[in-house]
């Protein structure tokens, strides 16, 4: 009944608690979890694109500077000798067998084209001598500079190369000096580059083709080429870095070069996910932390704020006892005051009675008294006014006693006493009910410290809750004393009836509080949880043995003093 | 009429006048007061009373008060404390200001009549020792 009463309450209890501590553990949690992984984030974002870009930067200037090279090869074979020498095909291959023994294999063939675009003399693995090379859009463009590199493109030949031309002004007029770089040899420092797992690099010129061997996802230009184009004309610098979604729609890192004056680019590309592969394990690593850490908060504040709830509970109900508790004490003492008002009250008016009847009686010691016939019954009448007056006294006696002594100031009794002293109140009560309680006190107990007047309310309650049990069938009360011989060092008192007992579900709840049989407004309930408070402050024990029909027997240990 | 050796001091009126009756049958010359305050007077007024019988539960002035009262004043006079209820406490209290003796209300009247008998006797033998000690200071000052 309390339990529902008051379990929203403790429901909502906890839930403040729980949300509380969970605000006040997480917040700290998060905020540092948070900000380590930022600050992680961006310092190992910013390490990585450093990485990446000087790497770039430095593959770039190495292509830049192969290709000047080259061409810085073939000029000086330009100067150094004439075009007539230059136009004998003799002379050129010696030339080419001397480019190719300093610069390893990387010049193919060595061809002199005249203005018109005629080869007048070739070196080289193929037949090109006296081919016209006056269409072609390298030919084209290299007559008008002084130094040419073209891009890649297959040509006459069929595979993919490119050609680098130095222009040669002699006696009026200009010749062409052509060598073609071997492909693979350029091609692979730029396939050299490998960063990660996902990341290559590869070369575009200004109409997005490939300037190496594709990449395998590649078979024609890569689409949004020109973003690069743009970015790198847009910055004016010859190094961007950037972050973009490619055809597949992967998320990528790209750090972009150009090369050879602006004409090529050189693109590094990889995968954001493998670039930032250690980030991710980092975050993984930091979710994970989180999870389990939070998990242990959860239960850890779960399982205290319960144990904390159900303190709270016990207190509360304790409290509460202790209230209804407080409540009946004073309760009893104003019932006390009140009965001791009354019985003095009583007192004088019977006393007066008593009196008159004495003075009666004087009266009808007088002479003229002595010869009525009716002298023996006055006298008789008489006797039982003074009789009756005598037993009113004796009640209103054991009352005021009774009263006087609720308090809970402790004395050294002699506990025999009052029960007798208990006894006697209840006896009147006890023979309505046709019970006769009977006693068999130890004479020889020693004193205890205790306070009467609760040790009176014990024995009371246990005797009123005697009488009432056996209302109907009557019965007999035993009540005895004697030197404890289960527990050393304490007296016991027994008080056994042999009413109808009490039922084997309700034994062990008779000692709570607000636990009742008797009909609502006939008992509180609280009669035996506050013997069961007394007694427990007195340092002793209570407690009952009783089955259905047997009648029941409660004991209490009261400890002596030494 | 004799002079008066008893005083019955009660507010309960109808239980003194009953008591008068019963006790002046018995011989005692009693008067009655139903206050502490009245009793000072009436002791005021007749010095012959010996014995006072004296109610504890009054209103006004308590029966503890009228003693401690009565033995300032009239310090050879003895008092019997009639207790509605007999509590230990207020009777040991009562002796210790000097109360002849106490009884429980209703008492048996033989019981008070000997009580009385009892104080009336310890007051005339104070009295006669008071007496004595004057007439042997008289006749040493004589010089008999």
């Amino acid at each position: 009944m309390i339990k529902d009463k008051y379990s929203k309450y403790y429901r909502s209890l906890s839930w403040n608690l729980i949300l509380t501590a969970i605000a006040v553990s997480f917040t700290p949690l998060i905020m540092v979890i948070g900000v380590l992984l930022y600050q992680f984030n961006v310092s190992y974002q910013e390490k990585t694109q450093a990485h990446l870009s000087e790497l770039v930067q430095k593959h770039a200037q190495n292509i830049d500077t192969f290709l000047t090279e080259k061409l810085a090869n073939l000029r000086q074979t330009s100067v150094n000798n004439s075009i007539e020498s230059l136009s004998n095909s003799e002379v050129l291959r010696e030339k080419l067998q001397n480019l190719r023994s300093e610069y390893s294999n990387v010049f193919v063939d060595l061809g002199v084209v005249d203005d018109r675009g005629m080869q007048l003399a070739y070196a080289g693995p193929y037949e090109l001598k006296n081919v016209t090379y006056a269409d072609a859009d390298w030919f084209k463009a290299a007559l008008q500079l002084d130094m040419y590199i073209s891009d890649v493109f297959t040509g006459l030949r069929g595979h993919p190369h490119f050609i680098v031309a130095v222009k040669k002004h002699e006696s009026g007029r200009n010749i062409l000096l052509r060598a073609t770089i071997d492909f693979k040899a350029f091609n692979s420092l730029v396939q050299n580059l490998k960063i990660g797992k996902t990341g290559y690099a590869y070369i575009l010129n200004r109409k997005g083709e490939f300037q190496t061997s594709p990449p395998l996802e590649y078979k024609a230009s890569p689409t949004g080429y020109e973003f690069f184009w743009n970015a790198v004309a847009k910055t004016k610098n010859t190094f961007i870095i950037t972050q973009r979604k490619d055809e597949s729609g992967t998320e990528n890192l790209y750090a972009v070069a150009s090369l050879k004056d602006g004409q090529w680019l050189l693109i590094v590309k990889q995968q954001v996910k493998d670039a930032f592969s250690d980030l991710n394990r980092m975050q993984n690593i930091a979710v994970i932390i989180f999870i389990i850490g939070g998990i242990a908060i959860l239960m850890m504040v779960y399982y205290t704020t319960r144990r904390m709830v159900r303190r709270i509970r016990r207190a509360d109900k304790e409290k509460e006892f202790m209230n209804q508790q407080v409540i009946e004490t004073g309760k009893m003492a104003s019932i006390g005051e009140l009965a001791a008002g009354i019985a003095h009250e009583i007192n004088n008016p019977v006393a007066i009675m008593v009196e008159e009847a004495g003075w009666i009686g004087d009266l009808l010691e007088e002479e003229e008294f002595a010869q009525s016939s009716n002298l023996e019954e006055f006298n008789r009448a008489l006797k039982q006014i003074n009789t009756q007056g005598r037993r009113c006294k004796e009640i209103t006696h054991k009352l005021l006693s009774f009263a006087r002594k609720t308090d809970s100031t402790v004395k050294d009794v002699q506990l025999n006493e009052i029960i007798t002293e208990i006894v006697g109140i209840s006896s009147q009560m006890a023979k309505y009910n046709k019970v006769t309680i009977e006693m068999n006190l130890q004479p020889t107990l020693p004193y205890i410290t205790i306070s009467p007047s609760e040790m009176q309310q014990v024995l009371l309650n246990l005797i009123n809750n005697a009488l009432d049990a056996m209302e109907k069938t009557g019965g007999t009360i035993q009540i005895s004393t004697k030197i404890s011989e289960i527990e050393p060092g304490h007296i016991v008192i027994i008080i056994q009836d042999d009413g109808p007992g009490i039922p084997e579900a309700n034994l062990a709840r008779v000692f709570d509080p607000f636990f009742t049989t008797k009909p609502v407004g006939k008992g509180t309930g609280l009669g035996l949880s506050i013997c069961y408070g007394i007694i427990n402050k007195m340092g002793g024990k209570i407690d009952v043995q009783s089955a259905s029909g047997q009648g029941a027997r409660f004991r209490i240990w009261i400890p002596v003093q030494k | 009429m004799a002079k008066p050796d008893t005083l019955l001091v009660d507010d309960e009126v109808p239980f003194v006048e009953t008591m008068i009756k019963r006790l002046d049958k018995r011989g005692l010359n009693v008067i009655s007061a139903h206050s502490g305050a009245d009793a000072l007077t009436q002791l005021d007024r007749h010095a012959s009373v010996d014995t006072v019988i004296l109610d504890v539960k009054m209103p006004g002035m308590d029966g503890l008060e009228t003693l401690k009262e009565i033995k300032k004043r009239h310090p050879l006079k003895e008092v019997i404390m009639l207790t509605g209820h007999a509590t230990v406490e207020t009777a040991i209290e009562g002796m210790k200001l000097g109360a002849f003796d106490y009884l429980m209300k209703p008492c048996e009247l033989d019981v008070l009549m000997a009580k009385v008998r009892e104080a009336a006797k310890k007051k005339h033998d104070h009295d006669l020792k008071i007496e004595q000690a004057r007439i042997d200071k008289l006749m040493l000052t004589r010089g008999y």
